[in-house]
């Protein structure tokens, strides 16, 4: 089997850009990371294209054909959909296709543009992640399904507000220095203790924003690297994918994500390393409580244990191990289809030592990067490392 | 606004909800779901049949929502609430307590039924307190 590395990541400023069209904004992240790999565009075989909403937003299905010719490559082009985890499959395919031996180059990542909307139709738009029948039309929103998660996790494990108060404070401190990020502002616990409610127990700051955003990360064959020379350190060494029921009611356990367990499992596996060999992980922290989640999902916390782990210093910057460098959704900000694809970029740039944040982890060589779609009725969860 | 769609299995079970007829499909090994559905998802048995609800649920874990959709925008506040009625869960809006996270409890009894969104009229599963329940002015625990 053939090894898989990141050749090269490209980003867009992560914000509001209400004015800016999809195709720009993914040909920008493209362009970026062409630039970074050192690939030709004519070298790309395939285009795996991650996006949400995009026929709410601009009224324009079949992107993929579209995001081809913005990013100048003409080769076999993908959309994949899979609410806020649509990039994260688009990625895993992407490695799955440079496995076998079908490609040695694909670019993989994703586009949401949604502050041209105005708000309550974001809101509704997000919804439809959920069950329509039997969720969205019984008054779950996006935010309020998390908080159903969150009370869910107070009642079988116990946590207070505070504690989800001080992931947010946490997050926010880590995207100062992003220039990528959405809110480069610290928010501190007693700020975000007092915002306005949004889903009680959720309140404004439990919550990412509202982003326009775009990734691409070119994803190249170990031996396309070595014969054209292509600096590229860092190796996506494992890949897993879960799926759970769709409705929150319909799951074995209203505090936790098996799709995510799953995912993990078989991320480790294949990477052949374990949850004790991570040193830093991006993780899909769309609430304060799913940052908690996807953390015991991982199985670097115990579940019940995940809730402490940012007030008790173990996940900031300076602890331990530190969760979400980037920013994570909280702060950076959560274009909805492009975030998997940004979670590997930040990791990657994390590992390779050119992140604003990479002296937070000088020695780090295990990366871990967990995406989640919906109330993670679909989870991806990739290893990363240092190739030696 | 416009009347929704009709969606086969859908609508009936609402309307059987709506009589106080409410229904779970189950197999023959208990497993709970709700219509339509071919197959029971949990062990891929066909022979699914109608099941009734119990009378009353127990909230396992519920929300205020403050700021919803357009179609709810004139519902907020409001608690959204999943409950357990035997062969399966619900999830709905929980009338008949306040909009307040100290008002309402894990572990509450409440009946189901099918109200109007104040919003436009579209049916609504309602959860209200079961008769005989206190469900409001209850002290916060903890801090
Ligand atoms: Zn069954």
């Amino acid at each position: 089997m053939t090894d898989v590395r990141v050749a090269g990541v490209g980003l867009t400023h992560f914000g509001s850009h209400p004015e800016r069209t999809g195709r720009d904004l993914f040909a920008t992240a493209a362009l970026r990371a062409f630039d970074d790999a050192g690939v030709p565009r004519e070298d790309v075989e395939e285009l795996n294209y991650g996006n949400f909403m995009g026929a709410l937003a601009e009224h324009q299905g079949h992107q993929a054909p579209l995001m081809a010719e913005a990013a100048g490559v003409d080769c076999p082009s993908t959309r994949y959909e899979e609410a806020c985890a649509s990039a994260g499959v688009a990625v895993r395919e992407a490695v799955r296709t440079v496995r076998s031996g079908e490609a040695d180059v694909v670019v993989a990542g994703g586009m949401e543009r949604m502050t041209n909307l105005p708000t309550d139709e974001v809101t509704e738009g997000l919804a439809i992640a959920a069950d329509d029948l039997f969720e969205v039309r019984a008054g779950v929103t996006f935010p309020g399904a998390y908080a159903l998660m969150a009370n869910a996790y107070f009642d079988a494990y116990g946590g207070e507000r505070r504690d989800l108060a001080h992931i947010a404070a946490k997050n926010h401190a880590n995207a100062v220095p992003n220039e990528y990020a959405q809110y480069r502002r610290e928010v501190s616990v007693e700020e975000a203790l007092d915002a306005p409610p949004v889903a009680e127990p959720l309140h404004l700051y439990d919550a990412c924003p509202i982003t326009d955003g775009a990734s691409a990360l070119v994803i190249v064959s170990e031996e396309y690297a070595t014969e054209h020379d292509v600096d590229a350190p860092v190796a996506v060494t494992g890949t897993g994918q879960g799926t759970d029921r769709m409705a929150l009611g319909d799951r074995e356990h209203l505090a936790r994500t098996p799709a995510a367990d799953d995912a993990a499992d078989a991320a480790y596996a294949d990477a052949g390393v374990g949850p004790d060999d991570v040193d830093v992980a991006e993780v899909h922290d769309c609430f304060t409580i799913a940052e908690v989640l996807a953390l015991e999902s991982l199985d670097l916390f115990e579940p019940g244990e995940g809730i402490g782990a940012a007030r008790n210093g173990v996940t900031t910057a300076d602890g331990a191990l530190p969760v979400n460098l980037s920013g994570g959704l909280k702060a950076k900000g959560h274009p909805v289809g492009a975030t998997g694809g940004s979670q590997i970029a930040e990791l990657t740039r994390l590992l390779r030592g050119d992140h604003p944040n990479s002296d937070r982890v000088p020695d780090a060589e295990v990366g871990v990067a967990h995406n989640a779609g919906g109330t993670v009725a679909s989870a991806v969860v990739h290893v990363l490392e240092v190739a030696q | 606004m416009s009347a929704p769609a009709s969606n086969a299995g859908y609508d009936e079970w609402l309307d059987a909800l709506a009589a106080g007829e409410g229904f779970a499909l189950a197999c023959p090994d208990g497993h709970g779901s709700l219509p339509p559905r071919r197959v029971c998802p949990e062990c891929g048995s066909t022979a699914l049949s109608e099941e009734p609800l119990a009378e009353t649920g127990t909230v396992e874990t519920y929300s205020v929502v403050h700021v919803a959709g357009p179609r709810f925008a004139d519902d907020t506040p409001y608690v959204n609430a999943v409950a357990d009625f035997g062969p399966v869960r619900l999830t709905g809006v929980l009338r008949g307590a306040e909009p307040d996270v100290d008002a309402v409890a894990v572990g509450d009894r409440v009946a189901v039924g099918v109200e109007e969104r104040a919003t436009d009229g579209e049916p609504l599963v309602v959860f209200r307190p079961a008769d005989g329940e206190q469900a409001v002015s209850r002290p916060a625990d903890g801090e």
